[in-house]
């Protein structure tokens, strides 16, 4: 990074600091943080919007819909997240090869499974054996979101219907007198004032996303958990210009900063916008609001 | 117009096909020096050498992939690469789920390094890293095993005093050893552990492995191997004759 970094072992503390920190592996450490956010800022919406048609479908008047949405709840809350995460990703990723290979390659005689290996025809690969690593670790984090997206899905599913059925049915008597339609009712009365009553249980699930992302590296995503190990590691002067003890515990003491820090921000975030969204409804909060503003 | 632009697309399509197929090698990147992330964040070593070179013998175009030890086995027989080439020991075990090439690293010692002299090695307390043979062997000893995911949390459960000692390669360990002030110390024999180090391929790739067996024949007789290995693990380890 900088010229004066030729030579780490002539250097004073400070400026061996400051080439050790901006080395090669450092910047990949850097990355990793940006993975994770952006692997946050992915993965909750496309979660709610899981969780969104899991409530739908679960508070459907068409049993078997009903059944699916509730299925999908209590399925994906009851497996551990780490054998979901385990088991999930390797059968999704096979699931879509295994579709490929029955498309792509219609005269492939050989078995797909031959004693513990899974094999389909090249072009079946997904990324293609031949792509660019980079391929790869996007698809990788694409295994991600959705196995996120599941799994934080139902559980946001459950908070969903639940802060629905909250909705005082008065209102949806009231829609109803007016004579609007079922699907009315639900769009224009039901859904603007459930938001207020999911709000805490779908505030706990983003800060419990915050702390899962460390799952990613058994996806072989590497995370922010992975290079502070690696880098804390014990590092020899043989194999390295920045030979040093056993750092892991600053690294780690870092990641603690990290994610305290995040969980601010999103508390400030959180209160902010049930403040926005109590504004008008006939809550507590939204009465408080009200005299506020009028008084 | 429109056949034309497709009858391009699908030409293109089987001249990609057409191209040689990408050796993907997995690797742990934590086992110096047979693999390590070098300060730039690239895969280095004794294997990122061996293995380029290999690759290059056998007209192979080959990317490098970290995996976490625990699943390296795993991953390989569902595809997500072809190789592993990650200091892994040939056992009886192993030969069961998974190929290996001849060896290119011939059997070596394993050692036991502690914080201090005469520590108890059959009765105390041993810690090893999963899944190696080292753990194997101390759980057979009448010791007590103590396992850790990675190398370096093996090296640190002996320094807080979680363990008596660690029992690793030799290899792996010399470097950490020499530099560690003389809070570590080699106790006890050595001990002869494996049938060598050689790449895992899946049992269905019998190609892929045969290309690599010529190539490390190849290597072995015109004695790059051996320059390979005195470069990497000193003038004393041991080489093919």
């Amino acid at each position: 990074m900088f010229s004066f970094c030729a030579d780490p072992e002539t250097l004073g503390t400070f400026r061996w600091f400051s080439c050790y920190l901006t080395n090669g592996v450092h910047m990949s450490f850097y990355l990793s943080f940006v993975k994770v956010l952006v692997l946050l800022a992915v993965t909750a919406p496309v979660a709610l919007s899981f969780g969104f048609v899991g409530a739908m479908a679960a508070r459907s008047h068409f049993p078997p819909l009903s059944w699916l949405g509730k299925g999908y709840i209590a399925i994906v809350r009851g497996v551990p997240d780490i054998a979901f995460f385990l088991f999930f990703v390797i059968a999704l990723d096979q699931a879509f090869e295994w579709t490929r290979h029955q498309i792509l390659c219609p005269d492939w005689t050989d078995p797909i499974r031959q004693g513990n290996d899974f094999l389909v025809c090249p072009s079946a690969k997904l990324p293609l054996g031949s792509a660019p690593e980079w391929v790869h670790e996007t698809y990788g984090f694409f295994l991600a979101v959705i196995t996120f997206a599941i799994v934080f899905g139902a559980f946001a599913a459950n908070v969903l219907f639940g802060g629905m059925r909250a909705v005082p049915h008065a209102q949806l008597e009231t829609a109803a007198a007016y004579g609007m339609s079922r699907r009315q009712t639900f769009w224009r009365v039901l859904v603007p004032q459930m938001w207020v009553y999911a709000l805490p249980g779908l505030s706990n699930l983003w800060m419990v996303l915050i702390k899962a992302t460390p799952l990613l590296f058994l996806l072989g995503i590497e995370d922010i958990v992975y290079w502070a190990r690696e880098l804390g590691g014990t590092k020899t002067s043989q194999f390295t210009a920045y030979p040093h003890g056993d750092w892991r515990m600053w690294y780690f003491l870092f990641l603690l900063l990290f994610y305290l820090g995040m969980t601010r921000v999103s508390e400030i975030g959180l209160e902010r916008l049930m403040r926005r969204l109590s504004r008008g409804q006939a809550t507590a909060a939204g009465e408080l609001l009200r005299k506020e503003t009028t008084a | 117009m429109k056949n034309l632009i497709l009858t391009t697309a699908v030409l293109a399509m089987s001249a990609g096909m057409a191209m040689a197929q990408t050796v993907r090698m997995g690797t742990e990147g934590a086992y110096p020096p047979y693999n390590f992330i070098n300060d730039a964040g690239e895969v280095d070593g004794f294997e990122r050498e061996l293995g380029d070179e290999l690759c290059k013998r056998a007209e192979l175009t080959c990317e490098w992939v970290k995996n976490d030890w625990d699943s390296i086995i795993p991953n390989l027989v569902s595809g997500n690469y072809d190789t592993i080439i990650a200091g892994m020991s040939i056992t009886d075990e192993r030969d069961e789920v998974i190929d290996f090439t001849q060896n290119y690293i011939p059997p070596a010692a394993s050692a036991f390094v502690a914080a201090s002299e005469g520590v108890d090695l059959s009765g105390g307390v041993i810690a090893a890293q999963t899944a190696t043979i080292q753990a194997g062997y101390v759980a057979e000893s009448g010791a007590t095993l103590v396992e850790f995911a990675t190398p370096e949390e093996t090296i640190a459960a002996v320094r807080n005093g979680e363990a008596d000692a660690v029992f690793a390669d030799k290899d792996y360990l010399v470097p950490l050893v020499a530099e560690s002030n003389n809070e570590l110390m080699f106790v006890g024999d050595d001990v002869p552990l494996g049938g060598g180090v050689g790449m895992g391929l899946r049992e269905s790739d019998g190609e892929l492995r045969e290309k690599f067996d010529v190539a490390i024949t190849s290597m072995k007789e015109d004695g790059t191997l051996n320059e390979l290995i005195r470069k990497w693990f000193g003038e004393d380890a041991t080489i093919y004759e």
